[in-house]
């Protein structure tokens, strides 16, 4: 599964692009305007259109009135744009008795985020370290066990481990929900890492030791500063799935600790009050923006990061 | 696991490579704790009729039965299965098509990659709240089409218990097929022109080229996507939670919604525990074949 879907994927991946890059080859050129080629950019144009469609409406309708909304069809361009849904959406829109917006959810969000981030990565990059080159008896039975526990769902352990945190005596609290992300990121990160060190040069590694320098010296010294591409998969892999995480940041925080999409769903699917979509939908977007913003500017290395990623399931 | 043979002569072996074995110790405990242990537990105390803590009191089968005797469990596993079986042959026939036609060396293609590709950022719940927005009767596609002339149009699938996992199954469709159509074009591009070449020379259409010779060539890839698919169906829950929140009625309710509402807010753990286990059996039913075919079998993997 590690083969194709992160390894081999990439490669083909880039190589077909480098060969993309290079100027078109081959083949004679056809017809701009042949029957094939109005199928081929015509289906992609469609295709295209549905997946902005979405989109295109959340934008739209964050940028109406309300009033606009209920006589209007949610195709239509805002014919008067506010700015107030998106205020709204951010400072004041409640759950259950809190009123001070979605502001409060992103605040948390970050602050589970920027820590799991990081510890995740961290542990992890030192277990594929071990993996790929300090090999003790029994290693590969753990990291096997790691793998496979990477398709158990999530439902059958999250009750055993509300029991572990509550013994712990962090169950509910930010320092719970790292440690969750931080479990549930190992195989997908450990397995990323094992197989980016295990593919540098073996002689790096064994100069090193000859040079006497031991486990923690050549991993802070030799593997990091050679290893940024990868901590940058990572990180956009980590950044984006702990964002986006629900289930964990319902079953594991208390309220006052509820991540942005916990928030954004309690706001948006609350049975008082009315509904008020343009607020909903600027809501939306504002959850959506951060993972969003990683996408964009990231762009190659996404593609990456998913690969590698998609064996999370 | 080479080097050990050496080391079993030496006398103190577990002292040997001892700082691999610190750095190593949050993946073994999760490995054995929580992946191993968890599991185990979960499945032990599914046999017990705890209620609102676990308690170790045995009760046989109990829980099943009453789980597969329950309407709403039977639903969920019924959409589980409709939204499971559309989901994986919609996902690999758009997203291989996508990819066949992203393979045309056509120009734009990081663009239509983005454009394709962007949805599988966003949350599910952001998706399943857009979707919700969209297929929202009175103002969505629904009153669109209506307000065009067909007034008596009527698509309103969250609202109608007999084909609301079908919109539920648009807004996953339009999360994942980006990702889907990603693997197949490595796949595709994993491929050797010269094939390519052999079969034109040789006068084959290319619908034809695609569907005997490219097709098989790409199982791989392909039991890698179904696995991906598959294993994400199983635990399918936000989505459901953010469109539907398992709604009207109970006519979208799925398994891994199930677990959570009878762990957390029925307060009846046990039904929890032995829904969660219903669930990994259905995960093992999919992984067991797949894992003995990809590493089974004499294969070494790499």
């Amino acid at each position: 599964m590690d083969d194709i879907a992160s390894n081999g994927m990439v490669t083909a991946y880039d190589a077909a692009s480098d060969r993309l890059k290079a100027g078109p080859r081959g083949a004679k050129p056809r017809r701009r305007l042949s029957r094939r080629n109005i199928i081929v950019y015509g289906t992609l144009i469609v295709v295209s259109l549905y997946y902005l469609l979405p989109l295109y409406v959340m934008i739209v309708t964050s940028l109406k009135g309300m009033p606009e909304i209920r006589v209007g069809n949610i195709f239509a361009p805002p014919l008067e744009i506010t700015f107030e849904p998106w205020v709204k959406a951010w400072a004041e829109a409640c759950t259950g008795l809190n009123c001070d917006g979605l502001s409060r959810g992103f605040w948390n969000s970050v602050r589970i985020t920027v820590p799991s981030v990081i510890i995740s990565i961290a542990v992890a990059s030192v277990n594929g370290y071990a993996l790929a080159n300090w090999r003790f008896k029994g290693a590969d039975l753990f990291f096997t066990i790691l793998i496979v526990g990477a398709f158990i769902p999530y439902q059958v352990m999250i009750y055993p481990i509300v029991i572990v945190l509550r013994e712990m005596g962090v169950y509910g609290t930010l320092t719970g929900l790292v440690i969750v992300h931080t479990i549930f990121g190992m195989p997908i990160l450990t397995l990323l890492f094992r197989n980016y060190f295990a593919g540098l040069p073996e002689e790096l590694f064994k100069a090193a030791r000859v040079d006497g320098a031991g486990f923690w010296t050549i991993y802070f010294r030799i593997m990091l500063p050679m290893s940024l591409p990868i901590f940058v998969v990572a990180m956009i892999l980590q950044v984006t799935g702990i964002w986006n995480d629900f289930l964990f940041g319902v079953v594991f925080t208390r309220p006052e600790y509820y991540p942005m999409t916990v928030q954004l769903n309690n706001i948006v699917n609350s049975v008082q009050g009315v509904k008020e979509y343009n607020v909903n939908m600027a809501a939306t977007i504002l959850t959506g923006l951060v993972p969003l913003t990683v996408y964009f500017v990231s762009g190659r290395l996404f593609v990456r990061g998913i690969a590698a990623g998609a064996v999370k399931g | 696991m080479t080097g050990q043979t050496r080391g079993s002569v030496r006398p103190n072996q577990w002292l040997r490579n001892l700082n691999a074995k610190i750095a190593s110790i949050p993946m073994i405990l999760t490995a054995v704790v929580i992946f191993v242990g968890g599991t185990a537990w979960t499945v032990v105390y599914s046999f017990t009729n705890s209620k609102l803590l676990p308690r170790l009191a045995f009760v046989g089968l109990d829980q099943y039965e009453r789980l597969w005797a329950a309407p709403r469990w039977l639903i969920s596993i019924q959409n589980l299965a409709v939204y499971g079986f559309f989901s994986l042959v919609f996902s690999l026939v758009i997203g291989f098509v996508l990819a066949a036609l992203m393979d045309q060396k056509i120009r734009f293609e990081n663009t239509f990659r983005t454009i394709m590709l962007y949805p599988f950022a966003l949350s599910f719940i952001v998706t399943g709240l857009v979707w919700q927005w969209l297929l929202n009767p009175q103002y969505g596609i629904q009153s669109i089409v209506r307000s065009l002339g067909w007034t008596s149009f009527a698509f309103d699938p969250l609202y109608n218990s007999d084909i609301v996992i079908y919109g539920i199954l648009i807004a996953a469709l339009w999360q994942g097929t980006g990702l889907v159509m990603c693997l197949m074009l490595a796949g595709l591009r994993g491929i050797d022109e010269d094939i390519w070449k052999a079969a034109r020379v040789d006068g084959i259409p290319m619908w034809k080229t695609y569907m005997l010779i490219i097709i098989p060539m790409m199982r791989g890839v392909f039991i890698t996507t179904l696995v991906i698919i598959a294993s994400g169906i199983v635990k399918v829950y936000d989505l459901v939670v953010a469109q539907t929140s398992g709604g009207p009625g109970i006519a979208s309710e799925v398994p891994a919604k199930y677990v959570y509402d009878y762990m957390f807010l029925a307060q009846n753990l046990g039904q929890g525990f032995a829904a969660s286990t219903m669930m990994l059996v259905t995960v093992a039913i999919i992984i067991v074949p797949w894992a003995y075919l990809e590493f089974g079998g004499g294969r070494k993997r790499g």
